[in-house]
């Protein structure tokens, strides 16, 4: 991203689609609580799904934080992501047991499914690929989060499988609608 | 009767939710007279989904891997009292326990973790109690140095002194901080207790409130951890309304709030003056010391931070004397530690032994040694701050002394065993990785010695390795150690000077001769086919860049100028005809 002045952010904190109102409740509840930015941005982000610039904008104008220390926390810590994810969001584990134990295999699996590379969303939002420190599930390594459910002993083939599944599952779903 | 089943999130994803359900369906729509139970991970996760049946007389059997649609077979058997029962535990695994001492995690994987009346069975809150109506809190410290507990969360600080330091300070209010943001790839018994014993945590929290006089306690935990959030609301809501917690507990004018605050991810919050400034809503950077936490710490209050470990044995410690801990152990190491067993070991899971074992005890012993009976190398201690202990060394004994002297760490309690198939100098790479991308930025030796570090070993385990590597690896190591204000910096070259020392000839083989002797590193290995390929076309039809030529039934070729070393030829034949050398 740009300087504070590009042309991109601004468009992005007068993006109109987003709706601030979402945030009224956490913010009458925490905006004169010292130390809750973290707690608000993680309401923001399960709220939207991701935390678009004019939301923390937005944040900065209700809480008078600076908009550039609501910038730097959300940029620091790994949960928070600027984007927005596909509907399935792939935690694929790059812990140490998981290392040892072929984790990049998985990962060079879930490329050629899907033809995403870490932090990437497929052209169909359907799929998203996060790598993650560790899950602590470090016994059934290697392992995958998806959706909050936890998959282990993954091999290449395994892992191929579930997302075909899954995939299936969110085409029927959209048929269905 | 009773049916427990394991649901731990190690349980979970080995499909025990599934298992429970099935038990549930069956035994309401059949109107059993069979009570049904969760529980915790009690740390053999190499055995779930775990099923413990009780009869009526408490005794317990125990069956594991048990799939969902076994499961009401399986009850149905227990009820006839069917001698002919598959799934039952074996031996050897019972033994593995048995050779276990257990303290912190002894009602992991026994109790229900979401009903407060079986932890009060087993003996839950009659520490607090003895503290609050018995003791003083200057009484309660003196257990716990009585005890030799050293913080379990890594550094191995007594625990005993920080607590007095936070006692002495006269301003008010305190805080009681427990550090659940368990970050350390390769290490889950924090997450183990907050899942499977949450009141235990609580209680310790308390009884070392009450020695600091702190009246508000944070629990500072993983946002990866929801099951283990869950469980400590439900606990915490609980102990409130029994009286454990909030306003005049016990009827003793002690009052403690403890509340929940979900991490946002970042291994350096592990540092406690980091850990604070994410507490207080900033990004987590750490800060000088003096002044400690002890005396500015949370909104520059006193402050105290332990990790979940380490408070999990304090109630324990108060309930049974501090001798009988210190009983455990070694000379400075005392009492006993969980370690995560992972990696490529027959038998992964959660161990709790005496400080003093050896290290091949755990391994061989309770672990059953290595995967698929390969030659053990080395096991990793301590986490991306730790070091790799050398399989010459497997007699070392697992205390804070004899770790730090062969350049390992207690750290968090990982331990991942790698065998010959896992290269050194990579592992060294996946740390640094690690740590590159954890560094928070504040010191430059950290946020740019981690870069430089990594970049050399990119470069070594791409076959662009140069001469003079290793020392530059050597010196840039020793200024990152010596630039960096915290625990992250000033440990985080320990994986690689760890991986000098004990496999320097696997550096230089790979700088020299541009070889992995582990065959692992991609760029250095080349696949060939052996006479014995039957040219059944497996590997030519899963070659992803048609390196791979030859007619059926022939033997088939590899176009090494094309080949792009994925490997999918060596997974897919099935008469082991592809080598790698």
């Amino acid at each position: 991203m740009g300087c504070c002045g590009s042309k991109d952010l601004k468009t992005h904190f007068l993006d109109e689609s987003v709706d601030l109102s979402l945030l009224d409740e956490v913010l009458d509840k925490y905006r004169n609580v010292k130390g809750s930015l973290i707690t608000i941005l993680q309401y923001a982000q399960e709220t939207y799904g991701f935390l678009p610039l004019s939301v923390l904008e937005h944040i900065s104008n209700e809480t008078g934080i600076n908009s550039s220390q609501t910038y730097g926390v959300a940029t620091f810590y790994t949960q928070f992501r600027l984007k927005p994810v596909g509907e399935n969001l792939i935690m694929l584990c790059k812990g140490t047991a998981c290392h040892v134990n072929g984790a990049d295999g998985i990962e060079e699996a879930i490329t050629e499914e899907l033809g995403i590379k870490d932090g990437e969303t497929t052209d169909d939002n359907l799929f998203t690929l996060n790598n993650v420190a560790c899950l602590g599930c470090c016994s059934l390594s290697p392992v995958m989060m998806i959706n909050g459910e936890t998959y282990g002993s993954l091999t290449p083939k395994k892992t191929k499988d579930i997302i075909r599944g899954l995939k299936k599952e969110s085409l029927v779903v959209k048929e269905g609608n | 009767m009773k049916v427990v089943v394991g649901l731990g999130s190690c349980g979970i994803a080995a499909g025990a939710r599934k298992v429970y359900e099935t038990l549930d369906d069956h035994i309401k729509s059949n109107d059993l007279n069979v009570g049904l139970e969760l529980t915790g991970c009690v740390g053999m996760c190499h055995l779930e989904p775990i099923v413990d049946i009780y009869d009526d007389l408490g005794n317990m059997e125990r069956f594991v891997k048990v799939s969902h649609d076994k499961a009401t077979e399986l009850l149905s058997k227990a009820i006839a009292k069917d001698e002919d029962i598959s799934n039952k535990i074996s031996d050897i695994d019972k033994e593995a326990i048995d050779k276990q001492v257990r303290i912190t995690i002894e009602n992991c994987g026994i109790i229900n973790p979401e009903k407060l009346e079986e932890y009060i069975e087993k003996g839950g809150y009659e520490g607090l109690r003895k503290c609050l109506m018995e003791l003083t809190p200057e009484e309660v410290i003196e257990e716990v140095k009585v005890s030799g507990l050293r913080g379990r969360g890594g550094a191995g600080f007594p625990t005993w002194f920080k607590w007095n330091a936070a006692l002495k300070e006269k301003a008010t209010p305190k805080f009681m901080v427990c550090n659940a943001d368990e970050g350390d790839p390769g290490a889950f018994m924090d997450r183990a207790i907050l899942e499977g014993d949450p009141h235990r945590l609580l209680e310790g929290m308390a009884i070392g409130a009450y020695a600091i006089g702190a009246e508000e306690g944070i629990i500072y935990v993983r946002a990866e951890y929801p099951l283990a959030i869950k469980r400590l609301n439900i606990a915490i809501k609980q102990a409130k309304e029994a009286g454990y917690l909030g306003k005049n507990i016990l009827g003793t004018g002690f009052n403690l709030e403890i509340r929940i605050k979900a991490g946002a991810g970042a291994f350096v919050c592990g540092e406690e003056t980091a850990l604070i400034a994410s507490l207080e809503g900033e990004r987590g950077m750490p800060r000088l010391k003096p002044p400690f936490p002890a005396q500015k710490g949370f909104w520059n209050k006193p402050t105290n931070i332990n990790n979940v470990e380490t408070f999990a044995n304090i109630p324990w410690i108060i309930r049974k004397g501090g001798s009988a801990f210190a009983a455990y152990g070694t000379e400075r190491s005392k009492g006993t530690k969980v370690f995560a067993l992972t990696g490529k070991i027959k038998k992964g899971g959660l161990v709790e032994v005496p400080m003093g074992m050896p290290i091949k005890d755990i391994i061989y012993g309770i672990g059953g040694g290595i995967l698929n009976n390969k030659k053990f190398k080395a096991v990793q201690m301590g986490g991306p701050s730790g070091g790799c202990i050398p399989a010459h060394l497997e007699d070392t004994t697992v205390d804070y002394e004899s770790l730090t002297k062969v350049g390992a760490i207690m750290g968090s309690g990982g331990m991942v065993v790698m065998d010959e198939s896992t290269c050194m100098v990579e592992m060294a790479r996946f740390f640094l990785d690690f740590t590159r991308k954890e560094s928070c930025g504040k010191c430059i030796h950290c946020r740019l010695g981690t870069k430089r570090l990594l970049e050399i070993l990119e470069r070594i385990v791409a076959g662009d390795g140069r001469e003079g590597d290793i020392e530059l690896l050597e010196k840039l190591s020793v200024e990152v150690k010596d630039g960096s204000l915290c625990g992250l910096g000033q440990t985080a070259p320990n994986p690689v000077l760890s991986t000098i020392r004990f496999f320097r000839d696997e550096y230089e083989a790979h700088i020299h001769d541009k070889k992995c002797p582990s065959k692992a590193c991609k760029a250095l290995i080349t696949f060939f086919i052996e006479d014995n390929c039957i040219g059944c076309g497996m590997c030519k039809r899963n070659c992803p860049v048609e390196a791979i030529s030859g007619e059926p039934k022939l033997l088939h070729l590899i176009d090494q100028d094309i080949c792009i070393k994925c490997g999918k030829c060596y997974e897919v034949c099935k008469f082991d005809a592809i080598t790698i050398s």
